[in-house]
């Protein structure tokens, strides 16, 4: 049973993103996490570079296999957690307090085409 | 024990011991090194083992029989092609007339090497129905890259520098974009239905005037024929695009159906796996391209060509897409490639496919009970299960993998496609007896029976193996890659 946080909003595509005021933090979903299997490395965009919604932004490799960061929201990267630099393995402990990037918003309404907790637990299939 | 054996050959070295000599200065008073520039002459001593022959003999006998290969047992690896390389390949490669030959040898003293090249050439336009080949790529990818060039090059001439878009099915093989992004080129993903066939309504959204092709692979990495290809090739034509024929899975229509029957414009094919030559830790590969008539003149250079008396020689084209190789390909792969299609002939080249397609299909059926198979019906030549049918094991298609080495088969394909969670590969090839593959068969379902029963002794697999369960997270992170940091 994966771990899925209320109050966050969810993309298909397993990324989640947690809105605070003009700033969106994004990371992978518990269960993005366990489906990838240890984390080897994440690759992170720099920051002030532009994501935008549908887009990539990044990538998860694990041993499994490296997998594409799409961005849920649009906006300009103002920080990256750069923890995951020395220790990817942080997404696989809790990949929700290891979001990956902080986003300033350009769009704030982007968040209403994203799940919410509930029906990203239908999307899962839990 | 000598299974166990894992020195170097750098330990076995001591001081003074040596497997040769080097012959004594018959020239009393000639100095022999005095003539070279002092840049030009090494200050140290090199760093080399001092071993008879002996040991180095005995060392890599050893080493080598730690190797699992196509000659050692049965090698199930989905997406490769591990036929049987017949002996008589080898034979005709290692033909002094071929080994003894220079690469810059003039053409006039390498006519029967340039036959050899030219008529696999011609043999690979019958088999695959395009124009004409260049087998100067060195491997698949390398293919892939020359003929995304051939396409960019294609668009360039005609002045249409907006095509910068290559559409890439989310089924293929992780080099297909990897090529298209060295090529300069953007990816562009067309999803699949859930009959895993590229989505013929996705596609139509894509295509405009920013569209320089698609590449496919037919029958695709899930080993389903693609059966909407007529249509894709009208839409993709329509809007300007050009077809690329990924050759990986060429074995499942081997003399049945060909690419360029089917529209495909470029295409490549790998040697080492359609026609049985040596690969993976066994040797190099070969990647030939083929276009269709009308885009030959765009082939790297140098092309090998036939004038009326029959005499062979090399041509450059200013139109072509560039050079690829220092030479024409890995030509000891083209002899054999060629042998093998002479050793076949015409009428059992056409079995090729047929019977790697009926093998894939009896591993598949007699396993479906045991192994979930997301997608049902007749496969080609490959087939992907999607772990354990029983999900409540806890057994991972990882676990699988690793106890299928303890009963002496090379784990098949694993975690790819990327279409599902636990993706099983499995290819047998034409070239496996029934009995390989009831054996096979019999040893899948006992590590799913042991799934089932004692999981916890299929997740601490393998135990049979020189080496345990390796830690692949430290293995990816903190490589040891060199002698000094293993020491420490």
């Amino acid at each position: 049973m994966s771990k899925i946080v209320e109050g966050l909003y969810y993309a298909e595509s397993h990324e989640y993103v947690k809105i605070e005021g003009e700033f969106g933090y994004v990371g992978i979903t518990d269960y993005a996490q366990h489906e990838l299997g240890n984390v080897v490395y994440v690759d992170m965009p720099d920051v002030e570079d532009e994501v935008e919604a549908g887009a990539d932004f990044g990538a998860v490799e694990s041993v499994k296999a490296a997998s594409d960061l799409i961005s849920p929201v649009s906006g300009t990267v103002v920080e990256v957690n750069e923890a995951l630099n020395d220790q990817p393995e942080l997404v696989n402990a809790d990949p929700y307090a290891n979001w990956i990037i902080k986003v300033q918003l350009s769009d704030a309404t982007e968040v209403e085409n994203l799940m919410d907790a509930e029906a990203y637990k239908a999307h899962i299939g839990e | 024990m000598i299974r166990n054996y894992d020195k170097l050959i750098f330990e076995l070295s001591k001081e003074g011991r040596m497997g040769y000599s080097l012959p004594k200065n018959e020239f009393e008073g000639y100095c022999m090194c005095c003539g070279i520039p002092a840049h030009l002459k090494r200050e140290t001593t090199p760093e080399l083992p001092q071993v008879t022959e002996f040991d180095v003999v005995r060392h890599y006998t050893n080493l080598s029989n730690k190797n699992f290969g196509v000659d050692t047992g049965f090698y199930p690896l989905g997406s490769c092609t591990m036929k049987y390389n017949p002996r008589i390949n080898e034979e005709m490669a290692a033909h002094p007339a071929f080994t003894q030959l220079h690469p810059d040898a003039p053409t006039e003293c390498a006519q029967g090497a340039l036959e050899v090249y030219y008529n696999l050439a011609a043999s690979l336009s019958e088999l695959s129905g395009l124009s004409a080949f260049t087998l100067n790529p060195y491997a698949g990818a390398h293919g892939e890259l020359t003929g995304l060039m051939i396409m960019r090059k294609y668009h360039m001439l005609r002045g249409d520098h907006k095509r910068t878009k290559v559409i890439v099915p989310d089924s293929a093989h992780g080099t297909n974009p990897a090529s298209a992004a060295v090529c300069g080129l953007q990816i562009v993903e067309v999803k699949s239905t859930a009959k895993g066939t590229v989505d013929v309504e996705a596609l139509k959204p894509l295509l405009d005037d920013t569209v320089a092709g698609i590449m496919m692979t037919n029958p695709n990495t899930l080993g389903i024929f693609e059966t909407e290809i007529p249509e894709i090739a009208k839409l993709v034509h329509e809007c300007g695009g050009l077809l690329y024929y990924d050759g990986a899975n060429l074995n499942a229509v081997l003399g049945k159906c060909r690419p360029g029957d089917m529209g495909f414009d470029i295409m490549h094919i790998n040697l080492h796996k359609t026609f049985s030559t040596p690969h993976g830790g066994g040797g190099p590969g070969d990647g030939p391209v083929g276009v269709r008539a009308g885009l030959e003149h765009l082939l790297p250079n140098p092309q090998v060509k036939k004038n009326e008396q029959g005499i062979f020689y090399l041509t450059t084209d200013e139109e072509s897409a560039g050079c690829v190789s220092g030479f024409l390909g890995n030509f000891a792969v083209i002899v054999r490639a060629y042998t093998y299609i002479l050793t076949l002939g015409r009428e059992n080249v056409k079995m090729v496919g047929p019977l790697a397609v009926l093998n894939a299909n009896y591993v598949k059926e007699s396993l479906k009970n045991e192994y979930y198979l997301p997608i049902e019906g007749v496969c080609k030549h490959e087939f992907v299960f999607d772990g354990l049918a029983d999900k409540s094991t806890g057994v991972t298609t990882l676990d699988i993998a690793k106890r299928l080495l303890d009963y002496g088969y090379h784990a098949p394909t694993i975690y790819f496609p990327l279409l599902f969670h636990q993706s099983i590969m499995i290819e047998p090839t034409e070239t496996e007896s029934k009995e390989t593959l009831d054996e096979f068969i019999a040893v899948m379902k006992k590590v799913a029976q042991e799934a089932a029963e004692t999981p916890d002794v299929v997740k601490a697999a393998p135990y049979n193996t020189p080496v345990r369960r390796l830690d692949e997270t430290t293995a990816a992170r903190f490589p040891k890659t060199t002698y000094k940091q293993m020491k420490g």
